[in-house]
C-alpha cells in the first residue's frame, strides 16, 4: 500500500494542481500541489502566515481559489461552499470550536446536519461513533460544562456523521493534555486504518514525526517540500519550514544573589467566584515569584488562566490588598494603571480586542498601555493632557527595531498586523519600559516559530536582568524551554510549583490532569 | 448565473469613509425624486423647492442657520456619546430639560435684569440637560439598563412636564390662556447676530465654538483617546486603566449639557418665550445629522446645515407643492438609512461573482 502511494499510481483521493489564492496584492498560496491518497495521515507543515489555513478552505469550499483546480477520486471539482465541500465527503474540524455552550452535544450535531433527524437518533449515532473510535461522549452534556478534549471529541463526532472521506484537522492538540493527544492519536489511527484519509495540520512536530505518513511543507504559500517525516528531525523539518535554522534560547542558570530575596510578585490565597456562566471560579492560589527567575504555568485553555491573568493585572480588584503583592506593595484594591506604575507589565493573551484595539494604529496602542507610566513623555500640555505623536511614534519606531516587527505602513492599524508581528510589538511595548515585574498570558499562541524564539529570548534576557517573570501557556515545549519553575492549573487551582530539573512531560501532563494535587496526601499517607 | 458577494476589506477604507455621506445624500435625492413621482408632483420641481430656493433668499439662509444650531450643538454631544457606545436617544428630553431649567429666570424672576442674566440662563439650561442626562447614565453604570429604552423613555416625561408647566403654574396670566410663558426680557435674549438682515442668533456661533472645542478633544487629548478606545472595545479599555462606568457619566454629561444649550438657544434665541413646542424634533434629528457628519464634529457642522435644509425644504416644498411638511421627517429618514447603507462599504466591498464551474461541482 505504501509504494502504491509513492510511485502514485494510484487514483489520489484529493488533488490540488497548482492552486493559487491572491489576497490584493499578497499570494497567500503560490501555485501549490498537493497529492492525498486514501488511507493516509497527511500533514501540512508551516510557520504562521505560511498559507495552511489558505489552502485547506479553498479544498473546503469557504474560499475559492484565484486559479488551479482541485479533482477529487479523479474528477475535477470546484467545490463552491462548505455545504458542498461536505456532500463530497471532506470533512472539516475547525481549531476554534464552532459550538453553542448554552445547548447539548446532541443538539449542536444536529444543528450542523442537513437532514432532520429526531434528537434521539443523533445522539445514539453519536454514541455509536463515540464508542467505535474511542471518543466517550454525553450526547445530553451541555457544551458549556464540557472540557475543550471533550468539546473537540464532539466536532471530530459531529465529522464523523457526514461520513468523511477525508477529514481535516486543524491544529488538533494545541488544546489538549499530552494524555488527551495520546488518546486523539488513537482515534486517528483508527480511521487511518479503516481507508479515511486525514490531512492533519500542525506546526508540532514531534507529532507530525510520530503520525503522519507523509509531509507537505508550505513557506511564504509556496510547497517547499515533500518527505516522510518519520525518516525526517524535528530539526531538519524545522529548518524545511523556516528555511533557516531556528533560533536556541540562551539560559543562564539563575543568580541567586541573597539567600532568600524578596519575591517581586506574590500572590496570597486569591479565591474568587466565576463572573459569568462560562468563567471559572479560582481556589486559593498561591504563587511567589523573585527577580531573575521565570515560573511557567502550565494548563488547559479554560481552567482560570484569563481569571488570574485580569486578578494579577488588576483588571479585576481583589477583596484584600495583601492578596496581590507587587514589589513588597499590597496591590490587591489598586487598578492596572496603579499596578503599571508599581513596575509592573502585561501581556494578555487575546491580542486584538484586549491587548490592543484592532483598528487603532499602533502608536495609539503604544499609548494604551503606557499613558499612565509614561505620562510625562507621552503626554503634553498639563491638565489638557495632550497626545504627544511625535513622542510616540518615536518610541514606536525603537519598538519595532528591537523586537523586528515587520509591517507593511508607517502606522499600520494593529489589525492589518500578522498575529505574530503583533504579538512582537506588544511584548516589546512592555519591555520598553524595563519592568520589574511582566506577566505573559500565551506568548507564543499562533506565532511562527522564528518570531516566537525572538519573544522567548527576550522575556529570558529580561529575567535574567533582575525581573520577575510569570509565562502562562498551553505550550509545553515552550515551558521547558523558558521556565526555572513550572506549575500547572486545573479547575481554578495551581499547583506547587516544580523546579525545572525536576520536572518532566509525564508529571507536567499529570499536574494538569488534576493528579497532583493528590499526590502529597497519598504519599503522607504510605509515609 | 451571476452572484452578489459582500467582502470584508481587510483595512477599512479611507475613500469610502469620506465619499459615504455623499453617496447617502445623493441615493436620497433619487429616492426622493422617486417618492415626488409617485406622488404626482413633478419631481425636478419638487427637489428644488426642497433643496435649492430656501439658499436663494437672504432671510431663508438666517433660517437656515437657526435650525442647524440646535442640531449641530446636539449632535456634537451625541457624537462623544456614540463614539463612546454610549447610546443616547434621549437628546430630546434633555434639550427640554435644558430649556425649562434656562427659563427659570426670566419666568420667575422677569425683574431680575442685567448682562449677567444671559450667561446664567445658558449654565441653568447645561445643568438641566447634565441633571436630566444623568438618569439613563447612572441607570446603566448601576443596574445595567439599556439606555437606549430609559433615555427614549425619559423624552415623554420631559415632552409631558413641560406642557403641565406651561399651561399650569408657568402660564402667562396675561396671555389669553395660550399655553405660553410671558416673553423674555431684553436681557434674557438670546441677540441676533446681524438683526438687520434675518433672525439668525448666538446660538449658531455657540454650536460652531462647541464643535471646535469637541472636536479638539476628540482628535488630540488623552480623554478622547479613552472615548475611542472604550467605543470599540470595551476589555482594551479595561486593560489600558479606562473605566467605561465613568465615560458613560462623562459622555452623558457633555451631550446633556449641549443639548440643554440646545434648548435654551431655541427658547431664548429663535423664540422668546418657553411654549409646549420649542422643538420640532430636534433631538432626534441630531442623531442623523451625527451620524452623517460621520461623528466627526467638523463634519457635523456640514452635515448639521443639510438637515437644516430639510427642515426648510419641507416647509417650502408645502407652501409650493402642497406636500405635506411630514415628508421632512421622511426625507430624515431616508438620509439616516443611506447613510447607514453607505457605511457598509468603508469596511466592505462588493464583489460580483459570475460562476461557470458551478455545473462542473454539481456532476462530480
Amino acid at each position: 500500500m505504501t509504494q502504491k502511494r509513492i510511485d502514485g499510481s494510484e487514483t489520489p483521493l484529493l488533488e490540488a494542481d497548482k492552486l493559487t489564492k491572491i489576497f490584493g496584492t499578497l499570494k497567500a498560496c503560490d501555485e501549490i500541489d498537493l497529492r492525498i491518497s486514501a488511507g493516509e495521515i497527511h500533514s501540512l507543515l508551516g510557520e504562521n502566515g505560511a498559507g495552511k489555513s489558505t489552502l485547506v478552505k479553498m479544498l473546503f469550499g469557504a474560499l475559492q481559489p484565484s486559479s488551479g483546480s482541485i479533482s477529487w477520486k479523479g474528477n475535477a471539482v470546484t467545490v463552491t461552499n462548505p455545504a458542498m465541500g461536505r456532500s463530497l465527503g471532506i470533512g472539516m474540524v475547525f481549531q476554534h470550536f464552532s459550538l453553542f455552550d448554552a445547548l447539548t452535544a446532541a443538539e449542536n450535531i444536529a444543528l450542523s446536519l442537513d437532514e432532520k433527524t429526531p434528537l434521539d437518533t443523533i445522539a445514539a449515532r453519536a454514541r455509536g461513533i463515540g464508542d467505535a473510535y474511542g471518543l466517550p461522549v454525553d450526547p445530553d452534556a451541555l457544551v458549556g460544562d464540557l472540557s475543550v478534549g471533550e468539546r473537540q471529541r464532539i466536532e471530530i463526532i459531529r465529522c464523523l456523521l457526514q461520513n468523511p472521506d477525508l477529514i481535516i484537522l486543524d491544529e488538533p492538540t494545541s488544546v489538549l493534555t499530552p494524555q488527551e493527544a495520546d488518546l486523539l492519536f488513537v482515534t486517528l489511527e483508527r480511521l487511518r486504518s479503516e481507508g479515511k484519509s486525514i490531512l492533519y495540520i500542525s506546526h508540532r512536530l514531534e507529532e507530525v514525526r510520530r503520525l503522519c505518513d507523509r509531509a507537505t511543507v508550505l513557506r511564504h504559500g509556496k510547497v517547499v517540500g515533500q518527505c516522510d517525516p518519520r525518516a525526517e528531525t524535528a530539526a531538519s523539518l524545522a529548518r524545511m519550514m523556516v528555511g533557516s535554522d531556528i533560533h536556541v534560547i540562551e539560559r543562564s542558570p539563575v543568580q541567586k544573589s541573597a539567600e532568600q530575596s524578596l519575591p517581586l510578585v506574590e500572590v496570597n490565597g486569591l479565591s474568587q467566584r466565576p463572573r459569568g456562566p462560562f468563567s471559572v471560579s479560582l481556589h486559593d492560589i498561591r504563587l511567589a515569584v523573585q527577580a531573575g527567575e521565570i515560573l511557567g504555568i502550565a494548563g488547559v485553555a479554560g481552567n482560570g488562566q484569563g481569571e488570574l491573568f485580569e486578578a494579577i493585572s488588576g483588571e479585576v480588584l481583589q477583596e484584600r490588598p495583601d492578596i496581590i503583592r507587587l514589589r513588597g506593595k499590597d496591590a490587591g484594591r489598586i487598578g492596572i494603571s496603579a499596578r503599571r506604575k508599581l513596575g509592573a507589565a502585561f501581556v494578555p493573551e487575546e491580542r486584538l480586542g484586549h491587548g490592543a484595539v484592532p483598528d487603532m494604529s499602533l502608536t495609539n496602542n503604544l499609548l494604551l498601555s503606557r499613558h499612565a507610566t509614561d505620562r510625562k513623555v507621552f503626554l503634553a500640555g498639563g491638565a489638557l493632557k495632550l497626545v504627544a505623536e511625535s513622542s510616540l511614534a518615536s518610541a514606536a519606531k525603537r519598538i519595532i527595531g528591537r523586537m523586528d516587527v515587520r509591517k507593511s505602513a508607517e502606522n499600520p492599524d494593529a489589525s492589518a498586523l500578522s498575529g505574530g508581528n503583533l504579538q512582537k510589538f506588544l511584548i516589546g511595548r512592555e519591555l520598553d519600559r524595563n519592568p520589574s515585574v511582566m506577566i505573559v498570558n500565551q506568548p507564543t499562541w499562533g506565532v511562527d516559530a522564528g518570531a516566537a524564539a525572538h519573544i522567548r529570548q527576550a522575556l529570558v534576557d529580561l529575567a535574567r536582568s533582575g525581573s520577575a517573570v510569570i509565562v502562562i501557556s498551553q505550550d509545553l515545549d515552550e515551558l521547558f524551554e523558558i521556565s526555572d519553575r513550572i506549575a500547572a492549573m486545573v479547575h481554578g487551582r495551581l499547583s506547587e510549583s516544580v523546579p525545572i530539573e525536576a520536572m518532566n512531560r509525564e508529571r507536567v501532563g499529570l499536574m494538569m490532569g488534576g493528579a497532583e494535587h493528590a499526590a502529597p496526601l497519598a504519599s503522607a499517607g504510605a509515609a | 448565473m451571476m452572484r452578489i458577494e459582500i467582502v470584508r476589506r481587510p483595512q477599512h477604507s479611507a475613500l469610502f469613509s469620506a465619499l459615504s455621506p455623499f453617496i447617502a445624500l445623493f441615493l436620497t435625492v433619487i429616492a426622493g425624486a422617486i417618492l415626488f413621482s409617485l406622488l404626482g408632483k413633478n419631481p425636478f420641481a419638487a427637489l428644488y423647492s426642497y433643496f435649492v430656493e430656501p439658499l436663494t433668499e437672504v432671510w431663508s439662509i438666517h433660517e437656515l442657520l437657526v435650525k442647524a444650531a440646535p442640531l449641530i450643538l446636539i449632535a456634537v454631544g451625541l457624537s462623544v456619546c456614540f463614539l463612546s457606545n454610549n447610546w443616547n436617544i434621549g437628546a430630546e428630553g434633555q434639550l427640554i430639560a435644558g430649556g425649562i431649567a434656562g427659563s427659570i429666570l426670566p419666568v420667575m424672576f422677569p425683574d431680575f435684569q442685567g448682562w449677567y442674566v444671559l450667561p446664567l440662563m445658558l449654565l441653568f439650561s447645561m445643568a438641566g440637560g447634565m441633571a436630566y442626562a444623568t438618569i439613563p447614565a447612572y441607570l446603566k453604570v448601576r443596574f445595567n439598563t439599556n439606555e437606549i429604552l430609559t433615555s427614549l423613555m425619559l423624552v415623554y416625561v420631559a415632552q409631558l412636564f413641560l406642557d403641565w408647566l406651561v399651561r399650569g403654574p408657568w402660564r402667562n396670566p396675561q396671555g389669553y390662556n395660550f399655553p405660553e410663558t410671558v416673553q423674555f426680557n431684553d436681557s434674557a435674549i438670546l441677540p441676533a447676530i446681524w438683526a438687520d438682515s434675518g433672525r439668525a442668533h448666538w446660538g449658531f456661533i455657540i454650536a460652531l465654538i462647541a464643535a471646535v472645542i469637541v472636536w479638539f478633544m476628540l482628535s488630540r487629548t488623552l480623554n478622547g483617546f479613552e472615548i475611542k478606545v472604550l467605543g470599540r472595545s470595551s476589555r482594551a479599555g479595561r486593560f489600558a486603566g479606562f473605566s467605561a462606568g465613568r465615560l458613560t457619566f462623562f459622555a452623558f454629561l457633555v451631550s446633556g449639557a449641549l443639548a440643554g444649550l440646545a434648548g435654551i438657544a431655541e427658547v431664548s434665541g429663535a423664540v422668546g418665550q418657553l411654549r409646549t413646542t420649542i422643538t420640532p424634533g430636534y433631538g432626534f434629528t441630531a442623531i442623523i445629522v451625527a451620524f452623517l457628519g460621520r461623528l466627526n464634529p467638523l463634519g457635523i457642522v456640514a452635515a448639521g446645515l443639510v438637515l437644516a435644509l430639510s427642515y426648510l425644504g419641507g416647509e417650502a416644498a408645502q407652501i409650493s407643492l402642497g406636500i405635506s411638511e411630514k415628508s421632512a421627517r421622511i426625507f430624515q429618514g431616508i438620509i439616516l438609512f443611506f447613510v447607514l447603507a453607505s457605511d457598509t462599504l468603508i469596511y466592505y466591498r462588493i464583489r460580483f461573482v459570475t460562476r461557470l464551474g458551478d455545473a462542473v461541482a454539481k456532476g462530480a
